[in-house]
């Protein structure tokens, strides 16, 4: 990217933490209703140790879930894919597992898989991230380009190489879009997950205790480190979809 | 004399929601080695339905059909054919160079050996510069370049072409048909060519069979006697001409007729 594109972003960034600096300064708001970003900034500094291992344990608890909810999605999708009795059976009840409201059942699996046990947050985390990673990966595999199909057929080609050749390339593009909205989605799932109780060394308990005694400025630094690590995640799927799918329209303008 | 393609009697009857269509009608086809044969007709003739038949990309209902003296499965099995479609139908994940040696791959053929051929190929078609480029970075023209390049990279007798310059304009269309005529000399394939354009049909082929829908069937099969090889000159003799009004006047009566 070149520097000229980079100054809109940094300009609206500084802009917003300005503006809100002076907001808070000039109407002198109490810091628990809302702190001002140096007053945050303070506290981040201040407690980095404590936000960061706490971080650290969220962050293992999202990447947990996010790995068994999608290895799960994409195994599912791939058998959805080749056989239409499995996809008749699956899509209806993925569908229905993903309309349930996730908050609803995390006290449930704290229960089921143990409060203390950061399994119980992955299995949240898992179930919140499945259904995006197959639904869209089921459609990356199953929408190819008929052309490309009787090509391969004229190749004589076996169903196990049309697969490797033409269906998860094809699907590759749909899996990346997945991974974006499952990434966020698992530090959301994370975060819930823990705020219905468990360990207290973790991002969800820790913004909840300091919020109640109105350490307002230190529940912002544990969600600075949220965001922060939201953002991470976020940067190393681009990574990865630049790396894994160079040819993809969407990248093509940059190569 | 062997046939590489002998179709008799050939019928294809498609069962969909909408009733029973019959798509094609004792089909009477023999190609020998060496012909450049063009299917013209109207949409619905059934032209594409005889050379997926031709590919085995489907199956007959009624009739005989023997490829390369082999089962039509056999022949594609043992890749007999090459093909290529309207759509270049290029892969976007692979570079122009491993699309065209995409069918080698599959074949088995190790690494070596499918370099060297895939350098003679893009030498063949003009595009040995843009071996690394992808196809989006490449025109319509070249895409179907690359295309014909991989249809032919297994050296098959035999070629199956549908309308692949159907979606070219008409100068790239007329500069890819002069390169298909000295692509077909040179590597002495037999070429099956669907087409809806007369002039491109008249202008390549050894012998056009004209078909006529509802149900598809031959209506006639003229010889295109134009001497070898063949440069756009040919476009303005006259014997173009009055092969172009032969072949328009047989698609007319053949449509009237149904």
């Amino acid at each position: 990217m070149s520097s000229r594109r980079l100054i809109p972003p940094v300009l609206a960034f500084a802009g917003v933490i300005g503006l809100w600096e002076a907001v808070v300064r000039l109407f002198d708001i109490q810091a628990f209703i809302l702190p001002a970003p140096s007053a945050i900034w303070t506290a981040f500094i201040e407690t980095w140790e404590i936000v960061w291992s706490y971080g650290f344990r969220t962050l293992m608890e999202a990447l947990g879930g996010l790995l068994g909810g999608t290895v799960a999605g994409v195994l599912i999708a791939g058998a959805v894919a080749r056989w239409s009795t499995i996809r008749l059976g699956a899509m209806p009840f993925s569908a229905a597992v993903n309309a349930m409201p996730i908050v609803a059942t995390a006290p449930i699996l704290n229960q089921l898989f143990g409060l203390t046990s950061p399994v119980s947050k992955m299995a949240v985390v898992a179930v919140m991230v499945f259904f995006p990673v197959m639904a869209n990966t089921a459609r990356g595999l199953a929408e190819v380009d008929p052309s490309e199909l009787e090509l391969m057929r004229a190749m004589a080609a076996s169903p196990f190489t049309i697969l490797r050749r033409v269906r998860i390339p094809n699907a590759l593009p749909f899996f990346f879009s997945a991974m974006k909205v499952a990434v966020p989605l698992s530090l959301i799932g994370a975060i819930i997950a823990e705020y219905f109780g468990g360990p207290q060394d973790v991002l969800g308990q820790y913004i909840t205790n300091r919020a109640q005694l109105f350490q307002f400025p230190d529940a912002w630094a544990a969600i600075l480190v949220a965001s922060l690590l939201g953002i991470g995640m976020y940067s190393i799927v681009l990574l990865a979809e630049r790396l894994f799918m160079p040819w993809h329209v969407s990248l093509r303008l940059q190569a | 004399m062997d046939f590489i393609v002998d179709a008799q009697q050939l019928g294809k009857t498609f069962e969909g929601k909408a009733g029973t269509v019959e798509a094609l009608r004792g089909i009477d086809l023999q190609l020998e080695p060496g012909e450049f044969v063009s299917l013209i007709g109207p949409s619905g003739c059934g032209k594409s339905t005889l050379l997926r038949l031709i590919g085995d990309l489907l199956q007959p209902t009624t009739g005989s059909l023997a490829v390369n003296g082999k089962t039509p499965q056999q022949a594609r099995i043992e890749g007999d054919y090459g093909i290529a479609f309207q759509k270049a139908t290029l892969l976007d994940w692979r570079t122009v160079q491993r699309n065209v040696e995409l069918p080698l791959e599959l074949a088995g053929v190790e690494a070596h050996a499918r370099a060297a051929r895939t350098d003679e190929l893009l030498d063949m078609v003009g595009l040995a510069d843009f071996a690394d480029h992808h196809p989006w970075q490449l025109s319509g023209g070249m895409q179907q370049r690359v295309a014909i390049a991989r249809a032919l990279s297994q050296r098959p007798p035999l070629l199956l072409m549908d309308e692949p310059f159907g979606a070219l304009d008409e100068m790239t269309r007329e500069s890819m048909q002069q390169e298909l005529m000295r692509i077909w000399r040179d590597t002495a394939t037999t070429v099956v060519f669907v087409t809806h354009s007369i002039p491109e049909a008249v202008f390549l082929s050894t012998r056009v069979v004209v078909m006529s829908p509802r149900p598809g069937r031959i209506t006639d099969r003229i010889d295109i006697g134009l001497p070898q090889p063949r440069d756009s000159g040919i476009r303005e003799s006259e014997r173009f001409f009055e092969l172009l009004t032969q072949v328009r006047e047989q698609l007319r009566s053949s449509d009237s007729v149904s």
